[in-house]
Formats: C-alpha cells, sequence, structure tokens
C-alpha cells in the first residue's frame, strides 16, 4: 500500500499519498471491493437463495402446484380474504391517524400532550402481546366483553372477536401508529408560511385543507397506506389467534407446511412476497413522482380551539382515546399478576399473586425462552451491527461495480413478509450440502438468530445509511491525507459518524428480535424456543396469568433495551458527532 | 405627512407618533399605538402609523427591532395585545380591522421566502386568490395569465415553480399577491434574498410598478439603501418602538434622537454645546460655529450632539487655515470620493471623524485640517 511504504520511509505519507494520485485511490478501491465481495455474497446467499428456493420449488411439477393454488377454494379464499383484509386495515388505520395526526400537531387543546405521549404506545407493543392483550379486553371471557354484557345484562357475550371484521380491528389498533407517524412528521415539516400565504390570499380553512394540505401530504399518507397494506398482507398473529375459521396467505402457509404440504407452500409464500414486493415498487413509484421540497421554514403554530362545542367535546374525548389506547398495556399487567385457572367467568379476575413472575424467575423450565430470545436477539443483532455497518459504508461513500446490487439487497429483506423469510429458510438450510451451498440450521439453535438477521439487516443498514449521508464525505479524504490509515480511518471518523444510526437501527433490530413471533413459529423447536411461541403455548393451556406475566416480561426487556441505546446515545460527546457530521 | 421630533430637552422621546393627518382618504391603513408581547418581552411597543392611500411604506430596523411582528399584524397572522388596526374604506368610512383573520382582510402579502406552493404551476399559483374568491378557472387563468406578464413573465404560466430563479419566484409571488387588486400590499424583506446584481434592477422595477398600480404598501427592510430607494416614506424602529417617521431626506438631514441619527447613513456624533439656532463643536483646540437644523425658537439642548456626515466635510493639507487640526489615521479611494479617517485633538478627548472628499490629495499621516463645508448640521440629544 502506497501509505504503509511511505510511513516505512519516514516521509509524511501525506504527500506520498497525493503524489500517487489516481493509482493510490485504486489500490484503495480493491480493499475496499475485497471488503464489498464477502458481503454481497452473505446477502445473497441468506436473502435471496432462500427465496429462489422457494420459487423454484413452486414450479417443481412445473405449473401444477401452482394450478392446484388456482384451483383450491381454501387458497383463493385466503388470497382474497388477505388482499380485503389489507384494504380494510388501510381505510381504518387511515381514518383514525390522519385525524389524529392533525389534531396533535395543529389544534392546542387540554390533555394534548397527553395524548401525543402515547399515541404511539401501541407499536411499542411486541405484535403477539397485542394481540394477547386484546384476548384478554375483547375476547369471549375478556375485561371489556363481560363489562358490557353485565352492564347491558346480556345472557352471552355482546360479540365475539373473531373472524375478519377482528383481524380489522386488531390492524387498526397497532397499524394507526404509521399514519400517525408519517403524516405527522409530514405536518411538522410542512412550511407554515405557505398556509398563511393561501390564507392572506382569502382562502378559508376547508379550501387550504383541500388544495394545499392534502396534496402536499400525499407522499406522507400513501407512503403509510402501502405501509399498511404491507404489514397487514404479512400479517400472522392476529389471523392466527382471532381469525376463527377465516383463511389468510400468512395462516394458510403455516398450515400448508405443518401439513408437510410443502409444493403447496411454496406457492402460496411465493404469491404473498410477490403482492408486497409489488406494493412496494409502487410505493417507491410514488416517492420518486412527488419529490416536493418542503422547506419547513414556518413555525408551528398550534390554534386554540374557537367553536365552544368542540371545546367542550374534544378533551374528554382525547381522555378517552388515551384510555382505550393504554388500556391494553395495563390490562396485560393486571392478568400478569392474576393466579392461573382463576379467571373464569367473572368479569375482572378475581385472585392475584405474585406467583407468576416467582416461577418464570426460578423454574428452568420456564425461564429457558427467556434466555433463549435474549441470546438469540443479542448474536442476531451483532452479526447486524458489523455487515450492516460494512454495507452502508459501501452504499454510501465508495462507487464500485455491484454498489446498486448490495443496495437493492439490503432492502429486499423489508419487502418479504416474515413468514416467507421462515419458509425460506426451512426450505433452503434443511440439510448439509456443500456443493449447493447448503448448511444444516433447520432443528439447530441457529436458524432463529438467522432469521432475525435477515429480518433486521434493511432497519439497521437503512438507519446507518441515514447517519453516513449527513457526514461530509470530505472528511475521509481529508483523514487519509493527513496520514491517516484506512483502519484509523474508519474508528475516528467514520465510526463515530455512523454511531446514532448504528444505535438506533440496532435498538430497533434487537427489540424486534426479542419479541419476534411470525418467523419464530414456522421455525422452532422445543430447545430454542422464544417468548412469543411460550406465550401461544401457555394461552393454548389458558394459563393466562403466566402468558401475561411473559408478555410483561417482554415489555420490560423492550424498555430495557430502548434505555440502554438512550443511554449510549448521551454518552456520545456532542463534539464527536459534530465534527464527523462535518 | 410630518415627522415630529422629541420635545427639546427630553431625555427619553416618547414613541414619535405619526402626525395625525387630514381625513384619511380611502385606501388609508392606520395603526393606532398597537402593541404585541411574547410572554416577557415587548416585541412591538405602542408603535402608531399612518400609510396614506397610493403611498410606500418602509418600515427599517435591525433584527429584533419588531418590524415583521409589526408588518405581521397588519397582515392578520399576529394579533395586537392593545391598540388598533383600521382601514379606510372607499366610502371614507374607517373599518376595524384588529380582530378580522388574514382571509378576510382583502390584503396582498409577498413573503421573504415566497411561499409558492410547490405543487401547482406558476399560474395556479397566481390564481390561487381568485381561485378562493370563487372566480371560474378559464377567467381566474386568464388574469392571471395577465398578471405574469405585468411582471414580465408572460408565457411561464405552466411551469413548475421550482424551475424557477430566485428573482422570478418573487415575481410570481408579486403577482400572485397583486392580482387579487388587495387594498394595501405588505411585503416581508422584499429584496433580502436576492443576488445582489439583481437587487437594483428589481429596486426600481418594484417601485415603478407600485406606482403605476397606485398600490398602497407597507414593507419591512433592514437595508436602509433599499428602504431610501423605494419608500415614500420610512419608518425607523427599534426595541419595538417607533423612532421616527418620516421622507428619506427628513430622516437623513434631521435625525430625530441619537440611535436615528446612528443608524441612517454614515455620520460621526460629536460633542456640541446648543446655542440655538447655531452649535459650537470644539475639538483639537479650535471651534467651529455651525448652523443647525434645529427650530430657533426651541429651548437649547442641555447635551447635545452634532450629526456630521461624511460628505459635508472637507480638508485641506496644510497646518494653517480654518478648521480642526487633525491627522489623516486611514485613507480608503472609493473611486468618486476618497474616504478619509482623520483624527482631530489629542489624547483622551480625540475624536476620530469620517470623511469623503473628491479630493485624493491627502495621504496617510498628514497634518489636516478639517471643516464643515455644508450646513446645516443636524443636532440631536446625547442621552438616549
Amino acid at each position: 500500500m502506497a501509505d504503509a511504504t511511505a510511513q516505512d520511509e519516514g516521509r509524511p505519507p501525506s504527500a506520498a499519498y497525493l503524489a500517487l494520485g489516481r493509482a493510490a485511490r485504486d489500490r484503495r478501491a480493491l480493499d475496499v471491493r475485497l471488503l464489498a465481495v464477502p458481503v454481497v455474497l452473505l446477502l445473497l446467499w441468506t436473502v435471496v437463495y432462500p427465496n429462489v428456493e422457494v420459487v423454484v420449488g413452486s414450479f417443481a411439477r412445473g405449473l401444477g402446484l401452482w394450478r392446484a393454488f388456482a384451483a383450491s377454494p381454501s387458497d383463493r379464499e385466503a388470497l382474497v380474504t388477505s388482499l380485503g383484509v389489507s384494504v380494510a386495515s388501510v381505510v381504518a388505520a387511515t381514518a383514525i391517524g390522519l385525524p389524529l395526526a392533525f389534531l396533535l400537531t395543529r389544534v392546542e387543546f387540554r390533555g394534548r400532550r397527553l395524548l401525543g405521549a402515547v399515541a404511539t404506545l401501541p407499536a411499542a407493543l411486541p405484535p403477539l402481546v397485542g394481540v394477547v392483550a386484546f384476548l384478554f379486553l375483547y375476547g369471549e371471557s375478556g375485561l371489556v366483553t363481560r363489562g358490557v354484557q353485565r352492564l347491558l345484562g346480556l345472557a352471552e357475550a355482546p360479540w365475539t372477536l373473531s373472524g375478519v371484521w377482528a383481524i380489522v380491528f386488531v390492524h387498526a389498533y397497532t397499524m394507526y401508529v404509521y399514519v400517525y407517524l408519517f403524516v405527522a412528521a409530514g405536518l411538522e415539516r410542512f412550511d407554515t408560511t405557505l398556509d398563511e400565504a393561501a390564507a392572506g390570499l382569502g382562502a378559508g380553512r376547508w379550501h387550504r385543507l383541500r388544495r394545499l394540505s392534502l396534496p402536499l401530504l400525499t407522499p406522507a399518507i400513501a407512503g403509510a397506506m402501502l405501509l399498511v397494506f404491507m404489514s397487514s398482507m404479512g400479517s400472522f398473529s392476529a389471523p392466527y389467534v382471532f381469525g376463527g375459521g377465516v383463511r389468510v396467505l400468512a395462516t394458510q402457509i403455516v398450515a400448508s407446511k405443518l401439513n408437510g404440504n410443502l409444493g403447496m407452500a411454496y406457492v402460496e409464500t411465493t404469491v404473498l412476497a410477490l403482492s408486497a414486493v409489488a406494493a412496494l415498487l409502487l410505493l417507491r413509484w410514488l416517492e420518486r413522482r412527488r419529490q416536493y421540497t418542503l422547506s419547513g421554514k414556518g413555525r408551528a403554530t398550534r390554534r386554540a380551539i374557537r367553536s365552544p362545542f368542540a371545546r367542550a367535546v374534544v378533551p374528554p374525548l382525547a381522555v378517552a382515546l388515551v384510555l382505550l389506547l393504554v388500556l391494553p398495556h395495563l390490562m396485560v399487567l393486571l392478568v400478569s399478576f392474576a393466579r392461573d385457572g382463576a379467571w373464569t367467568t367473572q368479569v375482572l379476575p378475581p385472585e392475584y399473586t405474585l406467583d407468576n413472575f416467582r416461577r418464570l424467575a426460578t423454574q428452568p423450565q420456564l425461564w429457558r425462552p427467556v434466555r433463549n430470545s435474549v441470546l438469540m436477539a443479542l448474536v442476531a443483532t451483532a452479526a447486524n451491527v458489523v455487515v450492516c455497518f460494512v454495507a452502508a459504508y459501501l452504499i454510501v461513500l465508495r462507487r464500485f461495480p455491484g454498489r446498486r446490487l448490495l443496495a437493492l439487497l439490503v432492502a429486499l429483506p423489508w419487502a418479504i413478509p416474515a413468514t416467507a423469510i421462515a419458509i425460506g429458510l426451512a426450505a433452503t438450510f434443511n440439510r448439509n450440502d456443500p456443493l449447493g451451498a447448503r448448511v444444516l440450521l433447520v432443528g439447530t439453535f441457529w436458524i432463529l438468530p438467522l432469521a432475525y438477521f435477515i429480518r433486521g439487516v434493511p432497519v439497521v443498514a437503512s438507519a446507518v445509511e441515514g447517519s453516513l449521508r449527513q457526514m461530509d464525505p470530505a472528511l475521509e479524504d481529508a483523514a487519509r491525507g493527513l496520514g491517516a490509515s484506512w483502519a484509523l480511518t474508519m474508528r475516528r471518523v467514520v465510526l463515530p459518524a455512523a454511531r446514532p444510526g448504528l444505535v438506533a437501527g440496532a435498538t430497533l433490530a434487537a427489540v424486534t428480535a426479542v419479541g419476534e413471533f411470525v418467523a419464530s413459529v414456522v421455525l422452532y423447536t422445543h430447545a430454542n424456543r422464544p417468548i412469543s411461541v411460550e406465550i401461544l403455548a401457555q394461552l393454548r393451556s389458558l394459563a393466562f396469568g403466566t402468558a401475561a406475566a411473559y408478555s410483561v416480561l417482554l415489555i420490560g426487556l423492550v424498555l430495557g433495551i430502548t434505555l440502554v441505546a438512550r443511554w449510549m446515545d448521551a454518552r456520545t460527546p456532542p463534539d464527536a458527532t459534530a465534527a464527523a457530521a462535518g | 405627512m410630518t415627522s415630529t421630533r422629541p420635545a427639546p430637552g427630553a431625555a427619553a422621546p416618547p414613541a414619535a407618533a405619526d402626525a395625525a393627518a387630514p381625513a384619511a382618504a380611502a385606501g388609508a391603513l392606520a395603526l393606532d399605538r398597537v402593541t404585541r408581547r411574547f410572554g416577557s418581552h415587548t416585541a412591538v411597543d405602542g408603535v402608531s402609523l399612518q400609510v396614506a392611500a397610493g403611498e410606500l411604506l418602509a418600515l427599517v430596523g435591525a433584527s429584533g427591532s419588531g418590524k415583521t411582528t409589526t408588518l405581521r399584524m397588519a397582515a392578520g397572522y399576529e394579533t395586537p395585545d392593545s391598540g388598533a388596526i383600521t382601514l379606510t374604506g372607499p366610502d371614507g368610512k374607517q373599518r376595524d380591522l384588529t380582530r378580522v383573520p388574514p382571509e378576510r382582510r382583502g390584503f396582498g402579502m409577498v413573503f421573504q421566502h415566497y411561499a409558492l406552493f410547490p405543487h401547482m404551476s406558476v399560474e395556479e399559483n397566481v390564481a390561487f386568490g381568485l381561485e378562493a374568491r370563487g372566480v371560474k378557472r378559464a377567467d381566474r387563468l386568464a388574469r392571471a395569465r395577465d398578471a405574469l406578464r405585468t411582471v414580465g413573465l408572460g408565457g411561464a404560466g405552466e411551469r413548475p415553480v421550482q424551475s424557477l430563479s430566485g428573482g422570478e419566484q418573487q415575481r410570481v409571488a408579486l403577482a400572485r399577491a397583486v392580482v387579487i387588486e388587495p387594498r394595501v400590499l405588505l411585503l416581508d424583506e422584499p429584496l433580502s434574498n436576492l443576488d445582489p446584481t439583481l437587487r437594483e434592477t428589481t429596486r426600481d422595477e418594484l417601485r415603478a410598478m407600485l406606482r403605476r398600480l397606485h398600490l398602497t404598501a407597507l414593507f419591512v427592510t433592514h437595508d436602509q439603501e433599499d428602504a431610501f430607494a423605494i419608500a415614500d416614506r420610512v419608518a425607523l424602529l427599534r426595541g419595538g418602538r417607533l423612532l421616527q417617521v418620516g421622507t428619506p431626506e427628513e430622516l437623513y438631514d434631521r435625525p430625530a434622537s441619537r440611535p436615528v441619527a446612528e443608524f441612517i447613513g454614515r455620520a460621526t456624533l460629536v460633542p456640541a454645546v446648543d446655542e440655538g439656532a447655531h452649535a459650537v463643536v470644539s475639538l483639537g483646540g479650535v471651534a467651529q460655529r455651525l448652523r443647525t437644523t434645529r427650530p430657533p425658537d426651541g429651548a437649547p439642548l442641555a447635551r447635545a450632539l452634532a450629526v456630521l456626515r461624511p460628505e459635508a466635510l472637507a480638508c485641506a493639507g496644510g497646518e494653517g487655515g480654518d478648521g480642526w487640526p487633525g491627522v489623516v489615521t486611514s485613507r480608503r479611494f472609493a473611486g468618486a470620493t476618497t474616504v478619509y479617517h482623520v483624527r482631530l485633538g489629542d489624547g483622551g478627548s480625540a475624536v476620530e471623524v469620517e470623511l469623503a472628499s473628491a479630493d485624493r490629495t491627502a495621504r496617510e499621516g498628514d497634518r489636516v485640517r478639517v471643516r464643515v463645508a455644508r450646513e446645516p448640521v443636524a443636532l440631536v440629544a446625547a442621552d438616549e
């Protein structure tokens, strides 16, 4: 290396570096390529290969399996129901999230801050825990159900949380947060002088909404809608627990696999993955079309409510909304202290105890899933941090053939539903076959961390990319020109710049991994069963208290990870990030 | 349109109010003792202004002087805590606009960063005000295109606004505000975001257009040159208070107070003894008796400062002759004039004056005599 020789000679490396100019840079590019190749290969192997396996497997009998899919009433039902549920979920989530975003960013009212703090709470629930909470609240023996039954003096439960509407209900509750966050972010960035200009020109409030706010927010709204659609298509927990007899693609896939009908499972998986990818492409296309720079020079002005009727009605409504949002968390907490088996027909559990937690901590059989989840999440996240940092660095700061491929590979897992990822892994890593680039991982400890790793790749990579894009690329050149070796530059210049994204991405990946359910339920073994699978098992045994205790523990873990991340963020001296950010 | 000066000898001049004009003609905008506070900070303190119909008034001041807040109150984006904003209608009746929201005031506003709607084309932007007034599509687009022709952008109507340069965007913003035939036009720093090369031409075009349309206009700027070039009258604000309002000449020749003298143009303020119509300035042991702009019947100021403008001073080389003795400390050739800094007097009482002269002969270090070549000279109170 040019720099090494210069240092050997005792001359300032910068002179040699500059003198060799182009040649030295090309040489450095070779080092970079040596980094890129293993990362690209790894991602091809873990992300693309399994999916190729699935698609190939679906054509194992030519078009036979596909014809069977088209002919099978249950499969057709699954596809149509999936699409229908997803569209309904989009409508429901938007109906809640959109007005909420406007309300919380544009209007001043009592209780606004509380509502704002609580509004994103549903997203903080691990998916299965959310489902469990809904069961405790609105299920047949749920708190609200029983409450209403008693209140109205009915003989039977007023409703059963089952079927399509139940799934949409659960989706609406969890997924409105996407719409709310996207639209609220769009509104915060909204240049308020545009609104003032429109008002000054004589446009009333509704005219401004119709001709200004909504059109400018379309990218944000459309993006959120597509995200809800994709999440809905791949959703497993809600249909699994509340679907009743209703079939959706995700549950159909798991059923086929459990029945040993792998070929059908592959076809169903391919259909699911294709629909998700189609939605993603539509999203990308929409984002490219409407690129309005909203400069956000305005102040965030909130208007007080003028109409006395609204002023009387909104605060109690806000409180009711807050309660509705917080209730599932509270319910889970409550039931975690309920004695297993004691809660049968009463509105609330009758007996309370600390036993559930005690048993969790002391019985090895019960503690095992917790240990598993934490360990597997750690392994997966560690791998994510290393691989995604390198990948993001290469994508943002280096130019080389295959860079676009790397960027695509890194984003791909985001488009593929977790069930599809799981089926792909099951289809690929089910035997040792070096020539076919297979390793036996199914049935071992490692298959789940691999699944978590794959799911975490786009999350960590995009977060690190975001941080690195804010760094002035000239910093690297400046460091090298001053004589720093490549390793020193990475450690002292690039890594500090990437740190915020690394911490944020790793946090999200770890939090998702620790509570992951959808892929786990396809790939787990008794030995490496994670918390989520255990919760399901406890629910099946009607051990609600234990199930709730696990859920509380999971929430605690999520909180703990987030706090550690905050602490790590706080430790970063401001100079380092500022300097790294240029 | 007169300006008022503080009562002679007053330590702190009261907020200079715009003297009551004769019964305001239609289209006159009046701000009457308008005040706005943000928490404990008073942004605008009892400002009173009158903009006559067809007049161009500039609000000038440093950042934080309250000029933008005053403009926003005139537009309706802020409501004054006290005071009133009125408009005299065509029937001669005064309408109180203080609590009327912006969408119903019928004013046009040009924002500092233009605030063009990014998702609409140029002509849709310009037509928006007409759209809000219910004008039919074909009609409003035709009027928009006319307005665009007026600002020199005819034919640009269908382009997206992002494709325009800064100067072009400003003209679109202007066309948009003007096409609705506003009662009053408000402009927030209309020239601040333009390239220096563009500013002068835009300045002239803007003034010409506003005069041609007989618009009543109030605009805000931190640049006094822009204000002097465009406005009929200038109002100087500082710390939320109105210091003085008058024609540019009045502010320049007869500053009402020390802050006005210091802000407007360049000047050196030197201690002077007020003798009524004259003042005596002693520097370097030499006294000069100068005619001042003060009214002869007023009571003399206890502690006064003479406002010496660079172009009013002349210097002559050598030790002899009239004028204050001094030494040239710096010399800067500026084309038509040469700017000298001359230190007059010695030691603690030395004063450095700036003078601009067509005469280039003096050099740094020369001993010269400085005298006032152009009288009268303005006089302001020293305590401020």
